[in-house]
C-alpha cells in the first residue's frame, strides 16, 4: 500500500444533515475561504491590473456612473464607475498601483 | 558509391541526428535531473522494440535566420514499440533541440504518429518537455498546436491517450495533455501552467514559484489535471506500463485478460473492515482489495478529491473500473471535485469496454457556500450523466449509508445499474436518521415536555424503521441483500452473465453533458 506523504492531519467532525461524521479533511477543504457578502459601498477590482488614473478624492460627491479610476488590465483600459450616488469615504489606491482581484479600490459613505 | 558506402553514409547521418541538441545541451538536461528524450522512450518501451520514424525531418522556416539553423528531428522523436508486448505509438519532445520548442514540422511529426495510432487502433503516449511555441515560426507554430488538439479530440474515446509531463509544458501546449485520458507527472520535473510566474509577477505583482504555481504536486492534489504522481521518471514509467496492462488497445477491444487470482483474504478480511456505526471512518480501498484479484488496486488520481476513490483492478482476470466513496476523507461526500473526478473515469471505462463496480457509502453532498458557488449543481450532475449514459456492465454494492441524492448518483438501480447489492449494514434512506427525524417530527419535538429526549426517541424510531436495506429491497431497488463475505462471488457471477450485455443508447450525434 502507498503511504500518504505530508503532515499528519487530524480527524474532524463533518456535519451533513444533522449527523456528525468522524473523518479527515482534504487539502482544499482545509484551504477553503470563508464567504464575505458583497458590500455595494466598496468598489473592488473585478480583475487584477494596474491603476492608471484616479479621478476622485476623499470627501468628493459622486453620482451613479461617475468615473472613479482607470484600471488597466490585460492591455485594456477599464473605466471604473461609481455604483451609486454618494460621497467618497476612502481612496485606497494611487496611480501606478498594481492591484489584485477583489481589491477594495474606493469606498463610498 | 557502393551499397556498403551508402549504408555507411546512412549510419553517419543517423548518428548525427540522434545526437539531438549535442553534448552540451544533453549535459544541461542531465543537470536538471532529467533523462533525454531518447532515454525516456527506451526505458518506457520493451527492449529493442522501439522503431523510429521521421528521424530526418527538418524545419523549413526562414525568418529570423532560422534557415541557418539545423534542428535534428525538429526537436521531437516519434515511433512505435511495445510495452509488455502491447503495441503503442509514442513521441517524446527533445528539450535539447531548441528547448523542445514546437514548430510546424515538429507538430506535423506528432500529428503523423497520432494518425498512425488512430489507423492502427493502438494507444498513443506523448512525452512533453518543451519550452512552448517556436516563436520564430509565428503563426505556423500555432497551427501546429491546433492540429494536435484536433487529433486529440478525434481520438478521444477511440484509442487511449496518455500524456507524460517531463519538463515544462506551458501556455497553449497544456491543452494537448488536458484533452488526453491520463496525465503523468513527476515531482520537481513537471511544470504546467497557462501563464508563468514571471507574467504573474509583472502583471499582478504576485510572487509564486513555478513549483507552487504548476508543479507536479499542485496538479495532483489541487487542480486534478494530473492522474498519476511519481517521485522519479523511472517510477513514472513503471506506472505507465502498469496502466497499459489494464486498458484495451482501442474502443473496439476488451482489455487483455490476466490469469485469475483470489484476493489475499488473510490480509484483507472483508468482514472486519467497516465499522457498523455509519459515522465512523475506514479505508474503502481495503474493501476493493478484499474483492479484487490478488488484492490488486491501481488507483487513479490518488491525491485529488480523495473523498472519491477511482481506479482499476481485476475480477477473474478481467479489468474492472472501481468507483467508491471514501469515508476516510470528508466522510466520502460528493462535491465539485469528486463528482468531476468520478464522472470522467466512468466515461473512460464506458468508452473502453471496462465494466464498472461501484461501492457506496456516503452521507450526501458536501454542504457549504463555497460548494454552491463553485457549481456543485452542474458538476454534481456530471456523475448522474456519466452513470446513466454508460452501457458497460454496471454493478453496485451498497456497503453502509446511501442517503438522498448521493444514493441516486452512485449508480443506483434508477440510473440503470444492472445489479444492485446491499450489505446488511446498508442504510438506504432519503437522509440520515437525525436529519429526517428533525424534519418529520419537528412539531412533536418542539411541543414535547422534554424535546431532547423526544428527539432521540424519534431518531431511534426512524433508525429502527428506515436505516436498513430492506425498505429499498421491498421496492425492488436492491436485487439482493448479501453477506459481505459473499461480495466477490456475487460480483463475479454478475459480470459473468453480463458479458454479452447489449444496451443501445438512443440515436444521437452526441449528448450534451454538463461540462
Amino acid at each position: 500500500m502507498k503511504k500518504r506523504k505530508g503532515k499528519k492531519t487530524e480527524n474532524i467532525l463533518l456535519n451533513v444533515d444533522d449527523v456528525e461524521y468522524t473523518t479527515l479533511p482534504n487539502k482544499k477543504y482545509q484551504q477553503r475561504k470563508p464567504y464575505t457578502p458583497l458590500n455595494p459601498k466598496v468598489v473592488t477590482s473585478f480583475m487584477p491590473g494596474n491603476i492608471q488614473k484616479v479621478f476622485v478624492k476623499k470627501g468628493q460627491k459622486v453620482k451613479e456612473g461617475s468615473e472613479l479610476c482607470i484600471l488597466e488590465a490585460m492591455k485594456m483600459k477599464n473605466i471604473i464607475l461609481a455604483p451609486e450616488d454618494g460621497v467618497i469615504k476612502r481612496v485606497n489606491i494611487k496611480e501606478g498601483d498594481i492591484v489584485a482581484k477583489h481589491h477594495a479600490l474606493i469606498e463610498l459613505q | 558509391m557502393s551499397i556498403k558506402q551508402k549504408t555507411l553514409d546512412l549510419k553517419q547521418r543517423m548518428q548525427n541526428a540522434i545526437q539531438g541538441g549535442g553534448a552540451k545541451a544533453i549535459e544541461k538536461q542531465v543537470a536538471m535531473g532529467k533523462m533525454t528524450a531518447r532515454e525516456r522512450i527506451l526505458s518506457l518501451l520493451d527492449p529493442n522494440s522501439f522503431h523510429e520514424y521521421d528521424l530526418f525531418v527538418e524545419h523549413a522556416a526562414k525568418d529570423f535566420d532560422m534557415d541557418k539553423k539545423h534542428l535534428p528531428g525538429d526537436g521531437v522523436i516519434t515511433g512505435t514499440g511495445t510495452i509488455n508486448g502491447f503495441p503503442v505509438c509514442v513521441y517524446a519532445q527533445d528539450f535539447t533541440v531548441a528547448g523542445g520548442s514546437l514548430g510546424l514540422m515538429h507538430a506535423r511529426k506528432i500529428g503523423k504518429i497520432m494518425d498512425h495510432a488512430m489507423k492502427l487502433k493502438i494507444p498513443i503516449i506523448g512525452i512533453n518537455d518543451s519550452g512552448g511555441a517556436r516563436i520564430q515560426e509565428g503563426v505556423n507554430s500555432l497551427a501546429g498546436y491546433g492540429e494536435i488538439f484536433y487529433r486529440n479530440t478525434q481520438a478521444s474515446g477511440v484509442i487511449p491517450q496518455i500524456s507524460v509531463i517531463l519538463g515544462p509544458c506551458a501556455g497553449g501546449a497544456v491543452y494537448s495533455p488536458a484533452l488526453t485520458d491520463f496525465v503523468f507527472v513527476v515531482d520537481k520535473i513537471s511544470k504546467m501552467f497557462i501563464t508563468g510566474p514571471e507574467v504573474i509577477r509583472s502583471v499582478l505583482g504576485e510572487e509564486i514559484t513555478m513549483e507552487e504555481l504548476g508543479g507536479a504536486r499542485v496538479h495532483s492534489e489541487i487542480t486534478g489535471n494530473a492522474h498519476f504522481f511519481s517521485e522519479s521518471e523511472e517510477e513514472c514509467f513503471q506506472k505507465i506500463k502498469k496502466l497499459v496492462s489494464f486498458i484495451p488497445w482501442s474502443n473496439k477491444k476488451k482489455a487483455a485478460p490476466f490469469p485469475k487470482k483470489a484476493p489475499k483474504s488473510k490480509q484483507f478480511r472483508i468482514d472486519n473492515i467497516i465499522p457498523t456505526d455509519p459515522r465512523e471512518p475506514y479505508d474503502v480501498r481495503d474493501v476493493i482489495r478484499s474483492v479484487s484479484d490478488d488484492s490488486e488496486f491501481f488507483e487513479v488520481q490518488e491525491l485529488y478529491a480523495a473523498n472519491m476513490v477511482i481506479g482499476f483492478g481485476r475480477l477473474n482476470g478481467e479489468t474492472i473500473g472501481f468507483v467508491a466513496n471514501q469515508p476516510l476523507i470528508l466522510a466520502g461526500v460528493l462535491d465539485v471535485d469528486s463528482s468531476d473526478k468520478a464522472a470522467r473515469f466512468i466515461r473512460f471505462c464506458d468508452a473502453f469496454n471496462i465494466p464498472l463496480v461501484t461501492l457506496v457509502d456516503l452521507p450526501g453532498y458536501l454542504p457549504g457556500i463555497d460548494q454552491e458557488h463553485a457549481g456543485v449543481i452542474r458538476h454534481g450532475a456530471k456523475i448522474l450523466y456519466s452513470y446513466s449514459e454508460a452501457t458497460v456492465p454496471k454493478v453496485t454494492v451498497i456497503l453502509r449509508k446511501a442517503y438522498g441524492g448521493g444514493y441516486i448518483a452512485m449508480c443506483s438501480r434508477h440510473l440503470k445499474a444492472d445489479f444492485v447489492f446491499a450489505w446488511p449494514t446498508a442504510e438506504i434512506a432519503v437522509m440520515g436518521p437525525e436529519g429526517a427525524a428533525n424534519i418529520i417530527f419537528r412539531h412533536e419535538i418542539m411541543n414535547a415536555s422534554n424535546p431532547e429526549e423526544t428527539r432521540q426517541r424519534k431518531v431511534d424510531e426512524y433508525k429502527q424503521k428506515f436505516a436498513n436495506p430492506y425498505v429499498a429491497a421491498a421496492h425492488g431497488y436492491i436485487d439482493a441483500v448479501i453477506e459481505p463475505a459473499e461480495t466477490r462471488k456475487f460480483l463475479l457471477h454478475a459480470l459473468e452473465i453480463a458479458v454479452d450485455k447489449d444496451e443501445k443508447s438512443p440515436e444521437k450525434k452526441h449528448g450534451i453533458p454538463p461540462f
